[in-house]
């Protein structure tokens, strides 16, 4: 394996304009799991030294999160605590603490697991990329960002810089629940973020991203528009659970069954619900 | 939680420090992976591929150097094709036909890893499967007109009979019945198993993560042929066993010395990785048992009708021991003039199932305990009320036809563990709080039980166990056994022993390293026996040398230390013998009938009653264990502190083998999960707090009362935790683990 290590983000685009073969090494927390041994041949791209990518910013629209923000950073940061809660959250419930003081949100968007932690957040929250390359930039919807199994837009000689988040309107509800096979350290099994604003009939924004149901992480748009264009309050279980059956492919595998998943994403779809079907829901995430 | 040194109120003399902690908390220990020797070779094993079959040949890729490597088959196995074991059924490695995937065929070694990699991949093994198909479960394997791996595929078929069930059959009784299943378990010790073998002053010598120096000892000499002095095992720091390494660092010893005898005796290591280890390595026995209990309208048992079976996997192994002390344990600590069981231990193309902490008894106790709430729902009865009345009390027959003797008290430790768990005013709570309709359901759950310690039956006597002390002429002494530390706190234990029978510091007292060539053979480290068994052994040896000292050093009778030393000092001055042995002593009032199994099967039990206090997300199915209480009447506690750790660590895995470890079996039979990221165990945040209470009637037969507790507390969770679930849900789950996925559908099938 060959190893490169640039001072800083000109020299790592410059390095990967060259080179677009290089992977790009973050945290390492999946790429050094994933590694056989030997991990003949591969070359890497360190980007340990890119302290420009490092951090959390304000801007006039929301919160900039660098893309080597770590997890433990995300999790404790007044910002993205005050402002998006559900993301603060999915950064905590990220691995164990010991990979969350390594593991970067970019990192975690780039491995491109269906699977993956902070994706439903970002999903929820409307987050856009940016990805870089030495020919300039360009920002992509979250949303449309992964293709397919674990495929990503990422042209060659690109790699993602920021995450921009805009921040919700007062108000808002953050819901944000990992259900994996034990309370910490697991991989999820279903996960979701949800961010509903206003109430049935008037809805300004209802947005659930989900993880492990599909094989990339998904926003369930048709389950949206089943809420969002009900004028009569909100849908009753069995349409919801229709249209959320339009926006998920869940399966069998090693940690769950499809019939579980499917399940639990409509229930955890009710439990996001709570505060309009009854009294006394509690905002989970907060 | 409970009251353990952690909040300083054992006093240090009550606790002294680990005798293995130091090197443990600063890293030096030294384990097998951290062995080096000059010009060391890694090996490696190539395995059969599919579920039974027959090798057909072994193809090289001619553009690797060869004969840069060395290269071990079944041809070059100097003595018997098979690990020694229970029945030689069991080859070394594959000479043609094989009965599971997984099984070594061949092993290469190389000085460097990396091109032994290379090589593996070069090397291609043509397998041909069997005409019938692979039996994966023990319906399978009972179904007539299926492959037959060994005859009816049933390896071992007992009954256990005491009265007579079909005349309790006869007369009129409330009956409950049930079939309840567990599934498989790995150890997933801390350390993969591994070894090194090498040719030193022509001795081959073998060292590695082991529990049981002897085992491999005897196994090597077996397949080398060699004579038993040509032969020497050390033991190195062993991470974690649980009963994984009582058997299976045989294969790896066997194969380890046949690479580095072919390399002319280099030394060579092989060392499992994660995915290896845990992919071929046993792991508890899967079982299904059907049972139907009988009670009059008063609760009292009138039967007991038990059918267990476990499965052993493609290899006899330990199956038959295993079936046994399930068999013996499956009745429970009750009183019931007639019980009836079978057991038997079948055959499945999965690879061998073997030893894991309570060695068949947590199976066979889960079915039990789960059934006798079953059996309380049936009476309307509290299942507390249920267990009480049924109890054994001194005086009483168990249900292998052991007299019962005090001091015991079970109804102490019911009483203390409904006590310390506040259970009635819990199972009041947990009443309200499912009438409120919240998203959760919670639950109280109970199981009683025993297990006994030491080897089944004549078990003990058979193995004629020895142990030693040797003494300095400075006045350390000693200890002298092939019994092995792998975290249970064995050294920290019998140095305890031995220092209170030498009255001299705990200071004084060391364990020397298992060395076959140094240590006398005390049995295997299996079985709750280490302080109970060996222990009282020491005991003796400690109170042979006291004598010697008298007798040849002028060891005045009452003495301090320092005097210990000096007579010590005058022993060596005189040339005489610094070492002392002591031998099991079998009772010569316990009996045994192997064809009945009726009499005395066990020495001492330990006794307990474990509640878990369980909380079920209705929007998930995920079960969490809120409280747990384990009371246990152990006779003695020899070191709170190591005692208490023993109670936590399994009540720990028996809340992971309830709730989280599910072992997935591919197409092929061996396990699909085989990565920690897929085989869930619980961590710390799944643990609750683990209140752990001792009772000690001084009544075992260890020193000073003492009895085995290794085993114990896997028995008692799984049950316990089960019942709360069905508690809390009203749902009828009858097996283990149960994961999310079940207990929503259990729901389901309740309407909740």
């Amino acid at each position: 394996m060959s190893w490169h290590a640039p001072r800083n983000l000109d020299e790592a685009l410059a390095l990967l304009a060259e080179r677009p073969g290089l992977v790009p090494f973050a945290g390492g927390t999946d790429l050094m799991v994933g590694r056989q041994t030997p991990a003949c041949g591969r070359q890497y791209l360190s980007l340990a030294r890119l302290t420009v990518l490092r951090g959390v910013r304000e801007t006039a629209s929301g919160v900039a999160i660098g893309a080597l923000t770590t997890m433990t950073e995300i999790g404790c940061h007044p910002y993205v605590c005050r402002d998006l809660p559900a993301l603060a959250a999915s950064a905590r419930a990220t691995g164990a603490i010991a990979i969350q003081n390594r593991a970067t949100l970019a990192g975690n968007i780039m491995n491109g697991s269906p699977a993956a932690d902070n994706p439903p957040a970002l999903l929820a929250y409307g987050a856009e990329v940016v990805l870089m390359s030495a020919a300039g930039s360009r920002r992509v919807p979250y949303e449309d960002f992964h293709g397919g199994y674990k495929q990503t837009v990422c042209r060659p000689g690109e790699i993602l810089t920021e995450i921009l988040v805009p921040v919700p309107p007062p108000g808002a509800r953050h819901y944000f629940r990992k259900v994996g096979a034990r309370r910490a350290q697991a991989i999820s099994k279903v996960s979701l973020a949800a961010l509903l604003v206003g109430r049935p009939g008037s809805w300004e924004c209802v947005r659930f991203g989900f993880a492990s149901v599909a094989p990339i992480p998904i926003l369930a748009r048709t389950l949206a528009v089943a809420i969002t264009g009900s004028d009569r309050g909100l849908p009753d279980d069995a349409e919801l659970a229709i249209a959320l059956s339009r926006d998920i492919m869940p399966r069998d595998d090693i940690r769950s069954t499809a019939d579980y998943r499917r399940r639990v994403a409509m229930n955890l779809v009710r439990e996001a619900l709570a505060p309009w079907t009854r009294q006394g829901g509690s905002n989970a995430s907060a | 939680m409970h009251d353990d040194d952690r909040s300083g109120a054992v006093p240090f003399k009550e606790a002294p420090l680990r005798k293995d902690g130091t090197e443990k908390v600063r890293g030096t220990a030294r384990y097998i992976a951290d062995v080096r020797y000059p010009g060391m070779l890694y090996g490696a094993t190539l395995r059969t591929r599919l579920p039974g079959g027959t090798v057909v040949s072994i193809d090289f890729d001619e553009n690797i150097a060869w004969d840069e490597y060395v290269v071990v088959t079944a041809k070059d196995i100097p003595g018997v094709n098979a690990v020694k074991m229970i029945e030689q059924d069991q080859p070394v490695l594959v000479e043609a036909q094989y009965r599971h995937a997984g099984e070594p065929v061949m092993l290469v070694a190389h000085r460097d890893p990396q091109a032994l990699g290379t090589a593996l991949a070069a090397i291609r093994i043509e397998e041909r499967a069997c005409d019938e198909g692979p039996v994966f479960t023990i319906e399978e394997a009972l179904r007539p007109m299926t492959r037959q791996i060994v005859a009816g595929n049933v390896y071992r078929d007992y009954c256990m009979e005491k009265g007579s069930v079909a005349r309790a059959l006869g007369e009129p009784c409330h009956v409950f019945e049930g079939e309840y299943q567990t599934g498989a378990q790995e150890h997933l010790y801390i350390e993969p198993q591994g070894m090194i073998a090498r040719v030193e002053e022509g001795v081959l010598t073998v060292e590695g993560s082991l529990q049981c120096p002897y085992y491999v000892h005897a196994a090597l000499v077996s397949m080398t042929g060699l004579s038993a002095d040509q032969v020497r095992v050390l033991q190195c720091a062993t991470g974690g066993a649980f009963g994984g390494k009582e058997e299976y660092p045989s294969h790896i010893a066997c194969h380890a010395a046949l690479l580095s005898l072919k390399a002319g005796g280099r030394p060579v290591a092989l060392i499992y990785q994660r995915a290896e280890d845990m992919a071929v390595t046993p792991k508890r026995h899967p079982s299904r048992t059907r049972v139907r209990l009988g009670a009059d309208g008063n609760g009292r048992l009138r039967f007991i009708d038990i059918d267990f079976v476990i499965d052993g996997g493609a290899y006899l192994t330990l199956s038959p021991v295993v079936l046994s002390r399930g068999m013996i344990h499956a009745a429970g600590p009750y009183r019931c003039d007639h019980v009836r069981v079978r057991g038997r231990a079948v055959a499945t193309s999965h690879p061998p199932f073997g030893a894991f902490r309570g060695f068949g008894a947590p199976q066979s106790i889960f079915a039990l305990e789960t059934a006798m709430d079953g059996l309380a729902r049936t009476l309307g009865m509290p299942p507390e009320v249920l267990r009480a009345r049924n109890v054994l009390v001194p005086g009483d027959l168990s249900p292998a036809g052991q007299g019962i003797e005090g001091p015991l008290d079970m109804h102490r430790v019911m009483e203390e563990a409904l006590e310390a768990s506040q259970y009635h005013a819990k199972v009041a709570r947990c009443r309200q709080w499912n009438a409120q309709g919240q998203a959760s359901r919670r639950g109280m759950g109970i199981a009683t039980f025993y297990h006994g310690a030491g080897f089944t039956g004549n078990g003990e006597l058979a193995l004629r166990s020895r142990a030693g002390l040797r003494v300095s002429a400075g006045g350390l002494v000693e200890i002298l056994t092939s019994t092995t530390e792998m975290g249970q706190g064995m050294q920290t234990t019998l140095s305890e022993i031995v220092a209170e029978a030498l009255q001299i510091p705990y200071e004084g007292v060391c364990v020397a390293r298992p060395d076959t060539r140094d240590v006398p053979n005390s049995g295997p480290t299996v079985a709750s026996r280490t302080c109970m068994v060996v222990g009282r052994i020491l005991a003796q040896a400690a109170y042979k040398l006291i004598a010697r000292l008298r007798a040849g050093a002028a060891l005045p009778s009452a003495y301090d230390y320092d005097e210990f030393c000096a007579a010590c000092a005058r022993l060596h001055a005189s040339g005489d013998v610094a070492t002392v042995m002591a031998d099991y002593q079998h009772p010569v009032d316990s009996q045994w009938d192997e064809s009945t199994f009726q009499g005395s099967p066990y020495r001492s039990f330990a006794w307990a009653c474990y509640v878990a206090e369980v909380e079920v997300d209705t929007t998930t199915g995920e079960a969490r264990v809120l409280d747990f209480t384990a009371v246990q009447e152990v006779g003695r506690v020899v070191h709170p502190t190591v005692a208490a750790g023993q109670i936590e660590g399994g009540v720990v895995q028996g809340i992971g083998y309830a709730l989280f470890e599910e072992v997935h079996f591919g197409t092929d039979g061996q396990m699909a999960n085989n990565r920690v990221t897929n085989y869930i165990i619980p961590t710390s945040a799944d643990v609750p707090p683990i209140r752990v209470l001792f009772q000690e009637s001084r009544a075992g037969a260890g020193p000073g009362g003492a009895a085995g507790i290794g085993e114990l507390p896997m028995d008692g969770p799984a049950p316990a935790i089960i019942n709360a679930i069905n508690a809390a849900l009203g749902t009828e789950i009858r097996h283990v683990p149960a994961m999310p996925e079940h207990i929503l559908a259990a729901m389901d099938r309740g309407h909740l």
